[in-house]
């Protein structure tokens, strides 16, 4: 899921929790840097020199594709570069969307002492939808099994003092699709079919 | 997985360096040759212990939309509705969660304009209702699976 963060790239973000969604105007992307991120969106080539093979699918120079991803990063549209790992095939079996209803007055300071702990992947503040759903802070935990992420909770609710506060655990049942987000999607025939 | 497997998962969640020949350099790190690297890269993504290996974009410095939603799908219903939602290339994961709502789902698309017209599409071809819980503050964390 995108929403992720590294604690290495927090500090170059520093503004971020505060800005809702839609608040930001982006300048457009040069087109070039369109393609560049449309070319590795699916991942890097496995070969001696990617960002090369890169620029030769998108008629860039190796150095221009080092130095447009440089400034990509630099700007906070690329994250970060790495692995995405799935979390079941290295033993982490387990994992539970938690859901808090919390007084909006004391949202910002709990979710900054969820977010500390290191078995909480996400934290996000979301609207409410009552009356079917009153819950409006989100963590992800993750654990090795469901009693590693119950023991987790209890934790938590015992270090943030969120004893009074009601939540549900959601634990995941089976995962049908983990792939990431794709953001530069050509439109195919069949999409267009479904929005017709 | 071996140790090699470990550290080369460990070390690369991190980050992935943008250089001339960036899998000698963390071969180097890592006590091995980029060649076995990328090999060893190769074997993790072919049996799915890494779902990727490139970039994690942010979806709104982008320019894009991101979203989480959730539907309430009755037990014998769940599988058609599930073959229909993860059909959209817009969906980049989905859960089946244990809740009256029982299927979560992230929407990553190109514009924010176009989140609406997703989900109105998804709506449309299931029948049933989709609830939006966009982001509206973030908490940041580290996101780090020792391997």
């Amino acid at each position: 899921m995108t929403g992720r963060m590294s604690a290495a790239n927090r500090a170059s973000d520093p503004d971020m929790s505060l800005a809702p969604q839609t608040a930001r105007n982006q300048p457009p992307l040069a087109e070039a840097d369109r393609r560049l991120l449309a070319a590795i969106q699916d991942g890097l080539p496995l070969v001696a020199r990617p960002f090369a093979e890169i620029g030769a699918r998108i008629g860039l120079a190796e150095a221009e594709v080092i130095t447009r991803l440089e400034h990509l990063k630099q700007a906070g549209i690329i994250r970060r570069f790495g692995v995405v790992v799935r979390h079941h095939e290295v033993g982490y079996g387990a994992n539970a969307m938690v859901v808090w209803d919390v007084p909006d007055e004391q949202v910002r300071e709990l979710g900054r002492c969820l977010a500390e702990f290191d078995f909480i992947t996400l934290c996000y503040r979301r609207p409410r939808h009552l009356p079917q759903w009153r819950y409006n802070l989100y963590c992800m935990i993750h654990g090795k099994s469901r009693e590693d992420v119950h023991a987790h909770l209890e934790w938590m609710v015992n270090h943030c003092g969120l004893q009074s506060l009601p939540h549900e655990v959601l634990f995941s049942r089976r995962r049908f699709k983990q792939r990431g987000a794709a953001y530069f999607i050509e439109p195919p025939v069949a999409g267009e079919a479904r929005e017709g | 997985m071996d140790a090699l497997d470990r550290a080369i998962i460990n070390n690369l969640q991190g980050g992935f360096p943008v250089c001339d020949e960036p899998y000698r350099e963390v071969a180097g790190r890592l006590g091995t040759s980029a060649e076995e690297l990328m090999r060893r890269l190769d074997v993790l993504l072919e049996n799915g212990t890494l779902s990727r290996f490139g970039p994690m974009y942010h979806a709104e410095r982008l320019g894009g939309g991101l979203t989480l939603a959730a539907m309430q799908i009755p037990t014998d219903d769940f599988e058609r509705v599930a073959e229909i939602v993860n059909a959209f290339p817009e969906v980049a994961h989905n859960y089946a969660r244990e809740h009256a709502l029982n299927m979560w789902f992230v929407l990553a698309t190109e514009t924010p304009e176009r989140i609406d017209q997703v989900i109105a599409a998804i709506e449309r071809d299931t029948g049933y209702t989709v609830h939006n819980m966009p982001k509206r503050e973030e908490f940041f964390v580290g996101l780090r699976f020792e391997a």
